[in-house]
């Protein structure tokens, strides 16, 4: 693809020795949407935790192959300076509950030691809050604590914090899969305006969600890549057998 | 049939009742007595002179306060930084054989007798330095609270969700970084908590400081001499038969026990207000 950020290359993931991933070839093009599709248990989840090598915390993991980060292989370069580059936002909101919403928006700078005038962390934070539609609700209350919003308020904090650091790169891990409907609406709605300013990798189970949002998407099954393409393709005339017995609900 | 199953719960509730009332007999006879004994030696010179001779009035018993607070201090100066890093350790490295027998250790250290521990320190650090010292005694009370600093650090820390840890680490934290900014002050209260109440427990401790600190007539402040503690003042005026003396052991006594009523009212209000909710 001519525009593409993140390359994953020749990419196997082993757990305890036992193969999760098997030889994943992806290419995720700048500034859209890429879904990775999958029933449970596919290795979808640890496919974006290679990427910004979040995978390295649980111990008896093994990788081969690259991911390479605008042509520089990820694992020549420190974690630290990776999950900078590559933001995250987990399956359950997870604010830091000891902080206020304000506080958990600057909490990468903060925590990274990274100084900041006051002008500069107003800016930041209501920037970031209106990125993720959460302004105009809690602009009124930014010094209580992120973790009495709902739970989709939550979730909206947990992006603009990962946000904050100006990502290349979005992870989403299943972000909708604990929230109410209106929440999921909300979510899906903000990462198709995010895809303005952010490469978005979205982890998902719901064949209704990559739909909805996204450009590319990607099917995992088994922990290997079965098929690969732009959503609208792959969704009206599956190449593989498995994809179109997925699409139409034949397994899960 | 019926009436007898009546009488049998009647029966069992009137014994429970019964025993409850038994079990908390005990501790209010200790506290009203040492109350009552012990508030009459409260005053001025009980807070600010040190002991007077037999036969010379009353005194106080400044000295034991202040050594107590210097031993406190001492033990903590070394109980806490080691055994909140221990801690720390056991709950981030959970697995292994090291982290195991490290659990088995502070378990086993929090089960041996407090004057096996005196004798040990007597034997490691009052013979090999040349006297009894405040130093020695802080060191041995240090020993006593290691074990609970250690795992109720460990068991706070565990509660803290590893969903926390991941949301500092994927924002490009360092581990380190993410340890001491994101899981302790999420563990915070837990911790503070285990610390005040190690020191509720060795507070009252004399057996340890038989051997270390020794005990001091005088008021004394310097690490390297013997320095007096309250549960030895309580000790060793109780069982003498000057009437000024075990006076002093009942002010002495009563004055301990508000410490550490303090410390465990104090301990709780910290539970309540610093808690995280997750």
């Amino acid at each position: 693809m001519e525009n593409s950020v993140l390359n994953i290359m020749d990419f196997s993931a082993y757990y305890n020795e036992k193969k999760v991933l098997g030889n994943i070839n992806l290419d995720f093009e700048a500034l859209n949407v890429t879904s990775i599709l999958g029933p449970s248990g596919c290795g979808k989840t640890t496919l974006i935790r290679c990427i910004n090598r979040m995978h390295e915390l649980v111990p008896k993991t093994r990788i081969q192959g690259q991911v390479l980060l605008n042509g520089i292989n990820l694992y020549s370069m420190q974690p630290e300076i990776v999950r900078k580059k590559i933001g995250m936002v987990f399956q359950n909101p997870n604010p830091f509950p000891n902080m206020s919403i304000y506080e958990n928006v600057i909490s990468g700078y903060n925590l990274n030691g990274i100084k900041l005038t006051n002008f500069e962390k107003d800016r930041i934070v209501e920037e970031t809050l209106q990125k993720v539609a959460l302004w105009d609700e809690v602009k009124s209350d930014l010094h209580d604590r992120g973790s009495d919003l709902s739970g989709g308020q939550q979730q909206r904090l947990c992006m603009a914090r990962a946000l904050a650091m100006e990502p290349e790169i979005l992870l989403l891990d299943e972000p909708t899969s604990s929230l109410d409907p209106k929440a999921v609406k909300n979510i899906e709605k903000l990462i198709y305006e995010l895809k303005k300013s952010v490469t978005i990798i979205l982890v998902t189970h719901s064949i209704g969600q990559a739909a909805r949002v996204s450009d590319f998407t990607a099917f995992l099954y088994h922990g290997e890549l079965v098929e690969y393409g732009r959503t609208k393709t792959l969704f009206t005339s599956p190449g593989d057998k498995r994809t179109e017995e997925y699409l139409t609900g034949r397994f899960s | 049939m019926e009436k007898y199953r009546i009488y049998k719960n009647r029966l069992f509730s009137a014994v429970i009742t019964i025993l409850t009332v038994i079990s908390i007999v005990p501790l209010i006879y200790i506290l009203v007595l040492i109350t009552m004994k012990g508030i009459g030696s409260i005053n001025w010179d009980f807070f600010f002179n040190v002991p007077a001779p037999v036969g010379e009035g009353q005194g106080g018993i400044s000295n034991a306060i202040s050594g107590t607070f210097l031993l406190i201090i001492l033990a903590s100066f070394f109980s806490i930084p080691v055994g909140l890093l221990t801690g720390i350790f056991l709950s981030e490295r959970a697995e292994g054989r090291f982290s195991y027998w490290v659990r088995v250790s502070a378990d086993i250290l929090q089960g041996i007798p407090s004057i096996v521990i005196g004798i040990i320190v007597y034997i490691w650090f009052v013979k090999q330095t040349g006297g009894f010292s405040a130093l020695a005694g802080g060191i041995s009370l240090a020993i006593m609270m290691l074990p609970v600093i250690i795992r109720t650090t460990q068991e706070t820390l565990n509660l803290v969700p590893d969903s926390l840890k991941e949301a500092s680490l994927a924002l490009g934290v360092p581990y380190s970084i993410t340890v001491l900014k994101v899981v302790i002050p999420a563990g915070i209260s837990g911790i503070v908590t285990g610390i005040l109440l190690s020191i509720s427990r060795v507070i009252g401790e004399a057996a340890p400081l038989l051997f270390t600190a020794f005990g001091n007539p005088f008021m004394n402040m310097n690490i390297f001499k013997p320095v007096s503690a309250m549960p030895l003042i309580i000790f060793k005026y109780a069982i003498s038969p000057f009437e000024n003396w075990q006076n002093l052991a009942w002010g002495a006594s009563f004055i301990l026990i508000v410490f550490i009523l303090v410390l465990n009212l104090f301990s709780k209000f910290v539970t309540e207000k610093w808690k995280t909710q997750f």
